[in-house]
This record gives C-alpha cells, sequence and structure tokens, in this order.
C-alpha cells in the first residue's frame, strides 16, 4: 500500500524510464533505478526501445559490452579505445568489478525487478527493425507496445530517458 | 530532531520517521510503526526483521532488499508482498534502522 517513496501515504510517486542504449554502462543506470524506486514503493514502469532492445533480448543480455569508444571518461587515449579487444578486456574489467561489490548481473536485475512488480514493455517499432519474435526476449518482458501505448502506461510518472 | 510516539514512547526519529537511535527499538515498537504504515506483522515479516537487526548490528547498516533475501528463505516477490509499500525502506523502518544506504 501507499507506494509513495517513503511509506506514510502521501501522493503516490511513479517512475517511466526510457532505455534506449544496449551497453552495460547504459543499461544498468536504468534497471537501478527502476529497482531503487521500487525498493521505496515507487511505481517503476520501463519501455526498451532501439539498442536497449539488446537488454530484453535473450541472445544479448549476458552479452553486453562497455561502450568505451568514443568515451572521454574511460581516461584513455581515443586511439587506443578503438584497438582489437580494448573493449572485450574494459568488458571483463568492469564485469569483475561489478561482482566484486555484489551487484547483480543485468539478467538478474530483470528478474529482480519482475518479481518487484515494476512493468517492462519492448518497442515495436524496435522489434520490427531488428527482425526480433516475442520468442526472442526474455520472459520478464510483459508487452510489445507502440510508442502511443507507452505514455499511456507512463501517464502520471516522472520519465528519465536513458 | 523530531520526535514521535509508538507503543506510549515518546522516541527521537529523522525527517522520515525512521528511529533515530536503534536502540530504543523494542518489538511492541515494531509493532507500532508496522501498524502506522498499515501492516500486521506475521512470522514472515520477523523472520526479515530478525535479520535486518542481526546485520545490522554485525555491519553497521541496515540490509538492502537483495541481501535480505540471499541470507533469508523470504524470496524477492514475498518481500514485496510483506512490505508493500517499498521493502527496502519499510523493512528498515520497522526493524528501527535507518534507511539502507545500497542500491539493490
Amino acid at each position: 500500500m501507499f507506494g509513495n517513496g517513503n511509506g506514510n501515504g502521501e501522493t503516490p510517486r511513479k517512475i517511466a524510464i526510457i532505455c534506449s542504449k544496449g551497453s552495460l554502462d547504459m543499461a544498468y543506470p536504468g534497471l537501478i533505478l527502476a529497482n531503487a524506486a521500487r525498493m521505496m514503493g515507487i511505481e517503476a514502469v520501463l519501455f526498451f526501445t532501439f539498442w536497449g532492445m539488446d537488454i530484453i533480448t535473450k541472445k544479448h543480455v549476458d552479452k553486453l559490452h562497455a561502450g568505451i569508444v568514443g568515451n572521454p571518461a574511460t581516461h584513455m587515449p581515443a586511439m587506443l579505445a578503438g584497438l582489437p579487444g580494448m573493449e572485450t578486456l574494459a568488458t571483463k574489467m568492469m564485469k569483475k568489478k561489478i561482482e566484486e561489490i555484489d551487484i547483480p548481473s543485468i539478467h538478474e536485475l530483470l528478474e529482480i525487478l519482475d518479481a518487484s512488480g515494476a512493468e517492462m514493455y519492448a518497442c515495436r517499432m524496435a522489434m520490427d527493425m531488428f527482425d526480433l519474435e516475442n520468442e526472442d526476449l526474455v520472459e520478464e518482458v510483459h508487452e510489445v507496445i507502440g510508442a502511443m501505448d507507452f505514455f499511456e502506461k507512463a501517464e502520471g510518472a516522472q520519465t528519465i530517458f536513458i | 530532531m523530531s520526535t514521535a510516539t509508538f507503543a506510549g514512547q515518546t522516541l527521537n526519529v529523522d525527517a522520515d520517521g525512521f528511529l533515530a537511535d536503534a536502540n530504543d527499538w523494542t518489538p511492541e515498537i515494531a509493532e507500532a510503526i508496522a501498524s502506522d504504515v498499515g501492516i500486521d506483522l506475521t512470522d514472515r515479516h520477523w523472520t526479515v526483521i530478525n535479520f535486518c537487526r542481526k546485520d545490522n548490528e554485525e555491519m553497521g547498516t541496515a540490509p538492502g532488499v537483495r541481501r535480505i533475501t540471499k541470507a533469508t528463505d523470504v524470496s524477492m516477490k514475498e518481500m514485496y508482498q510483506l512490505f508493500p509499500g517499498g521493502p527496502g525502506v519499510l523493512a528498515a523502518k520497522i526493524s528501527g534502522l535507518t534507511k539502507p544506504k545500497g542500491c539493490v
């Protein structure tokens, strides 16, 4: 009951997060934020579109990579980031660190979100664009919907685009 | 620091109504806080509360929801059934602890 973020019965809160990127470093923020919202009783709706489809496709969910090319925050020379094997190495390092500090994998986070009652939707247009069928998606996805349906689901929510 | 009255005792609480001092907590106070947020405590709630109290003593901080589900036989889904207003905050609040610092 309440679902207002602090359990004292004021106006219910809701967030809608659009996940449009499929790299490891862009997948985590949306999922962690949605989970944090659920943990404090805020309703959460997630809409996966474009490259964000990788987060919810069976084939890619366990194989997301850290995006390092064109990212100055990696603190390495831009030329180096593009060398063969660098991205794999960076991904390996990031995943190791994530495990060390006991953050769940992307797939486990999707399971946690599902158990928490967060609603997860896939974008119909992105499904067509990437030739995806319903059976290609992880089972935590509720439904494939269009952009207008998303706005209906997100009514009254604070919306975050990632 | 504001105060709140639980089970006949006036205690210091933070801005969100969490007990300021975990040592003020008693099982009767847990019942009172739970009742304030619309929860009747069952044995399953107590499994969670007892773990939260013990873990806070050992780790110095309230456990997050995932930590609770890993250490007890309470599943993630059940956590949300037991604490529908948000298990992350309510488990800690009823256990007389501060809000969990972790993100999962």
